[in-house]
């Protein structure tokens, strides 16, 4: 049985030195409520957790440029209750919302959310709705990479041995901007989603979208972003046939398994059903934010 | 034993004090069952099946044997064999010869989960380390998951030498159908061709866990002179006693059982599974053994409810008299025989007077975990049928369904179809209850659904003990061996004995009798524990005031018949020539050291009269059509429960067999994947209902006393989880015009009924 080591390094530097040096036998510690369950139940095996909540700057919620930065060790609670953030991206909100309950979310953060790599993870399809750009420092440097492109699949990130997910930026919100999560779980709380959709839109003076971003979760090896849908509703008033070819597209998109948490057909149904309901709810809130 | 007392006379019965175990729990110091620990301990761990069905053909322990810090490994070859032997565990009858093979598999594993070695180490991570290093040399076999499928005669085989029982001549080929039984009263094809109005449908139900919050956890601790003392979470330590000390062939005086405080049990806590293994590890590491069972243990491998596959056939005439009834009820039992198959069917028609009735049952061996008992066993399955084809009967009639079920309301002295006329029962009063109750007539919105179904219970009394001592200072101690399994027993046992001495609830301070210090009780099962366990109660203190009277006789030089128990004081009776100056409890007290030593009271009794116990509860839900799913906006549960000692925690009794039931009817349902192996042993994915998922579960509590007992109690505990899948489906199909028969009402099957619905 091998000893397990703990450091909760104060700078960045010093954790990505922690995690290269471990030869990915380390893990990065967040809230811990995906590490340490999976911990317990015998799934990983870490030698080396590296805490990131002692570096101060992960900690922070920085407004900037008409955007915000998000570090990677806020956690869910503190984000809900950041009344302007949750103004501004409710959305993204809702999907931070629905993570576990409140002692959950006392700890959990979206980084982590993010790169525990579930693909029914909640805040991540409503990040990537947003456009949400992740900021990833590791042994050779920084860089950005869009939300979309950090989940390569089930339980796997595109992030290289030593990388860390230091923050998440969200851009500039134009006027008369709304975005919506909504999950289908059988429960009401305490769930894993079976569908996830989140929806981003912008509108102009008339009611007319003109920008939209839609992303669906659970019903493939990955959250994914869905043009296609996104197409669906630009130009349009986000009306009724709008919607048809929302859901037609978004059921295209979807690659779902049938496993324990539900059947194909009824993931495919149900992600049509999803991603109508939250562009209905991104709709209305960005006709009340017209300035 | 009689002689209720008029509730108008009651100080403290029907009165709602604070719990005696309130404190303990929610400040966190009450002990559970890995609570308990000793110095030297070891931990136990199991080594548990991977295959749902194979034969054992060879186990080799040395590797970990020799790794460092385990002290002990148990296989088969640890136990002793057991011959067939029936016993009573509360409601299901066990066969020992079973039993030994459920905690330890002999000759084959029957179910993913199935234990096959137990290690006992000196930490946690070298006891699952060890269970790495046993080797299992497994012959797979084919298996078989579901109930209807194992009835089929090319089904692979659990049990080589089951033959069925009750039917003749015996079969010449063995079947996974342990057992078939019968009851049957009038002429049921008669019944039937006199109908103008038959319904038949065929229904099934998943089997769904018990759900304590606490996992099984026990400590033992056995001497070099055999002795055995051992702490763990269960509904009966008499009967733990009872099975440890068969199983390993001890004679019962060696075993000393303490009860820690129980974390539900729900039915699943009455029989034994790490106990004989953790006082075997003990025997041969010489160290005590604790062993805690994970969450993913207690859903592979300890008893669910049998799932049921259900044909009812009912038919009426236009006026609305059911002439005849039928039903076939086949129970899956897991592993071995034994389901809740014979209660359910003596349940199935008990709420109804009927001519004409008969009732076949199965009970079906496949490869699932054995089921336990789980609060009113059967019943509810049995009643999820029956209450549908009921509901869609009322249907055809255009009958209110209450005024139907009023129309054929079993009454006192209705004769059953399984034996016994039934005595003073409450029943029409709870229909007639919902009917009243503004619910039944509140406006239903679209896509909403209303209804109604009804439950029986037969409750149980049985072998019970108590003492009540009277400390010295006029306070008493109350001990009970009639375990509160957490619903709040043990406030009613000592609210009761506080009425009976005439002194503040406070004053009596009830405790649990390990099983060195009191006479065998029966487990806390068949709703007995207030029943029986008051009744032993009552006995005691009436026992005890015998005495006091007896005491101040002698000091105030009075004939005893002349001293009467009043208010807390001996006095002088009533119209009685003989004056003296009353004595308070205390002042007895004070003296009992000089006038005879200390006073108690025991009793001893085997407790008879149980009143059996009826409910009808009135649900609404709303159907989400485009998902599926279900909410459940509204929940009204009436019930008889003879009186209610302490009201809040018989309306906690019925508003928690509602949720259980609620979670029975949407979501909860085991997943085996097509190598048998369960997919979701945790509260993840096994969906028990969230708080936010439940509407607030309004309660009316009816109250026809049972004659039987001191204060007309009413076992109250399994009644509310019977009616709940009945109601619930019966509300869904009225809010979707479409009759649902399989549970769980679970999303993708309800929005899969709304796709296929014809046109
Ligand atoms: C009871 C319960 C209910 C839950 N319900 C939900 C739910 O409804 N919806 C949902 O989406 N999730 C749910 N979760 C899962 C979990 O809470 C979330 O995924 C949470 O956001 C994880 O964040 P964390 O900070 O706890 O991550 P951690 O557990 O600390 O980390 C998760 C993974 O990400 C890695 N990691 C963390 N931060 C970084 C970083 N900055 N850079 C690189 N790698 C990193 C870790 O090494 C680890 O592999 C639930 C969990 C529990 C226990």
């Amino acid at each position: 049985m091998s000893e397990l080591r703990y450091e909760a390094p104060k700078t960045l530097a010093e954790a990505v030195a922690l995690l290269s040096g471990a030869k990915g036998r380390a893990r990065v510690l967040a809230g811990g409520t995906d590490l340490l369950i999976q911990m317990r139940t015998g799934r990983i095996q870490p030698e080396l957790l590296v805490d990131i909540k002692a570096v101060p700057e992960l900690g922070e919620i920085v407004a900037g440029n008409g955007g915000y930065r998000i570090g990677a060790a806020v956690t869910g609670m503190q984000l809900i209750e950041h009344a302007d953030f949750a103004k501004r991206w409710p959305g993204v909100v809702d999907g931070v919302r629905l993570i576990g309950s409140l002692q959950v979310k006392g700890r959990a953060t979206v980084g982590g959310n993010l790169c525990n790599a579930s693909p029914a993870a909640d805040s991540v399809p409503a990040l990537i709705a947003a456009g949400a750009v992740a900021r990833i420092v590791g042994p050779h440097g920084a860089r950005e990479a869009a939300v979309e492109t950090v989940v390569v699949g089930p339980g796997k990130t595109s992030l290289a041995v030593g990388e860390i997910v230091t923050s998440l930026l969200l851009p500039p919100r134009p006027l008369r901007s709304g975005d919506a999560y909504l999950r289908f779980t059988p429960r009401s709380e305490m769930d894993i989603a079976v569908v996830g959709a989140g929806v981003n839109l912008t509108l102009d003076a008339q009611g007319i979208c003109t920008q939209a971003r839609v992303a669906l979760g659970a019903v493939a090896s990955r959250a994914l972003l869905v043009p296609a849908a996104a197409a669906a509703l630009i130009g349009t008033k986000v009306d009724a046939a709008a919607l048809a070819r929302l859901a037609a597209a978004a059921r295209d998109a979807c690659s779902p398994i049938d496993d324990k948490r539900g059947s194909r057909e009824f993931r495919l149904r149900t992600a049509g059903v999803m991603v109508c309901r939250a562009a209905g709810i991104a709709l209305e809130r960005a006709r009340r934010n017209d300035g | 034993m009689s002689s209720a007392i008029g509730t108008e006379d009651l100080k403290i019965v029907g009165s709602r004090p604070l719990r005696p175990d309130g404190v303990d729990k929610v400040t966190g110091r009450a002990r559970y069952g890995a609570d308990v620990s000793l110095p030297g301990q070891l931990i136990g761990k199991v080594l548990r099946s991977p295959h749902p069905h194979a034969r054992i053909l060879a186990i080799d322990t040395s590797l970990a044997l020799a790794l460092p810090g385990v002290k002990a490994v148990v296989t088969r070859d640890d136990f002793p064999d057991m011959p067939d032997e029936y016993a009573a565990a509360g409601e299901l009858t066990i066969n020992y010869r079973d039993v030994t093979r459920n905690m330890m598999a002999r000759e084959k594993v029957l179910y993913d989960g199935h234990p096959v070695a137990a290690v006992a180490a000196i930490s946690e991570s070298v006891a699952r380390e060890a269970l790495k290093l046993i080797k299992v040399d497994y012959q797979v076999l084919p298996h078989v998951i579901d109930v209807r499928e194992a009835m089929r005669p090319d089904a692979p085989l659990l049990h080589e030498a089951q033959y069925t029982e009750g039917v003749s001549p015996k079969p010449d080929k063995p079947s996974n159908i342990a057992k078939r039984l019968e009851f049957s009263r009038g002429d049921v094809a008669a019944g039937f061709a006199r109908a103008e109005v038959i319904v038949e449908r065929e229904f099934n139900t998943q089997p769904v866990h018990q759900g304590y919050i606490e996992p099984q956890a026990c400590l033992a601790s056995t001497t070099e002179d055999g002795q055995v003392e051992l702490w763990t979470s269960t509904q009966g330590h008499f009967m733990f006693r009872a099975q440890c000390a068969k199983l390993l062939q001890m004679e019962v005086s060696r075993i000393r059982v303490t009860p820690t405080e129980i974390g539900g049990g729900f039915g699943g806590k009455n029989n034994i599974y790490n106990e004989p293994l953790a006082i075997v590890l003990s025997r041969k590491s010489h160290r005590p053994v604790k062993m805690v069972m994970s969450r993913e243990e207690v859903f592979r491998a300890t008893g669910p409810t049998s799932g049921g596959n259900v044909k009812v056939r009912l038919g009426a005439t236009k006026d609305g008299r059911i002439t005849a009834a039928f039903a076939e009820l086949n129970f899956q039992a897991g592993a071995y025989p034994g389901s809740s198959v014979a209660p359910a069917s003596m349940c199935a028609f008990t709420r109804y007077d009927l001519d004409n009735v008969r009732v076949i049952g199965h009970d079906v061996t496949c490869n699932r975990p054995k089921v336990a008992a789980y609060r009113a066993p059967g019943a509810p399955i049995a009643a999820f049928a029956v209450e549908s084809a009921i509901d869609e009967l009322a249907g055809k009639l255009a009958i209110d369904p209450i005024e139907f079920r009023l129309k054929n309301a079993a009454r006192e002295g209705t004769q059953t179809y399984y034996g016994p006329k039934l005595g003073t029962i409450g029943y029409v009063e709870t229909l007639e209850a919902a009917r009243a109750h503004p619910h039944y007539r509140a406006p239903l919105g679209p896509d909403q659904g209303r209804g109604v179904a009804t439950g029986f219970w037969f409750n149980i009394g049985g072998e019970t003990s108590a003492t009540v001592n009277i400390n010295e200072d006029g306070t008493v101690a109350l001990m009970h061996g009639t375990l509160d399994v957490a619903g709040g027993s043990r406030a009613a046992m000592a609210m009761m004995v506080a009425e009976e001495l005439g002194i503040p609830f406070e004053q009596v301070r009830p405790i649990v009798g390990d099983t060195a210090v009191l006479g065998f009780n029966f487990i806390t099962a068949g709703s007995r524990g207030t029943f029986a366990g008051g009744m032993a109660c009552v006995t005691a203190a009436r026992q005890a005031i015998d005495r006091l009277r007896t005491r101040v006789a002698a000091i105030r030089e009075v004939p005893v018949e002349a001293v009467i128990w009043k208010d807390g004081q001996a006095r002088p009776a009533e119209g009685s020539a003989i004056r003296f100056e009353p004595m308070s409890l205390a002042q007895i007290a004070r003296l009992a050291g000089k006038t005879g030593g200390t006073i108690a009271g025991h009793a001893e009794i085997n407790a008879q009269g149980a009143g059996p116990g009826f409910g009808t509860h009135i649900v609404d839900v709303a159907v989400d059509r485009e998902t599926g799913a279900i909410r459940v906006l509204r929940y009204t549960a009436v019930q008889d429960v003879g009186r209610a000692i302490h009201p809040a925690y018989v309306e906690g009794q019925l508003q928690g067999g509602v949720a259980q039931g609620i979670g029975w009817a949407l979501n909860e349902e085991y997943v085996y994947g097509a190598d048998g192996v369960l997919q979701n042993p945790g509260f993840l994915d096994y969906r028990i209902p969230v708080a936010s998922d439940l509407p607030y579960i309004d309660t009316v509590l009816v109250e026809v006393p049972n004659p039987n007992h001191p204060y007309g109690v009413r076992g109250c505990g399994e009644v509310p989880i019977i009616a709940p899948l009945a109601a619930i489906a019966n509300a869904v199909s009225h809010a979707l015009g479409i009759r649902l028969c399989d549970l769980p009402l679970s999303p993708p099957r309800v929005a899969r009924a709304i796709a296929d619905r014809p046109a």
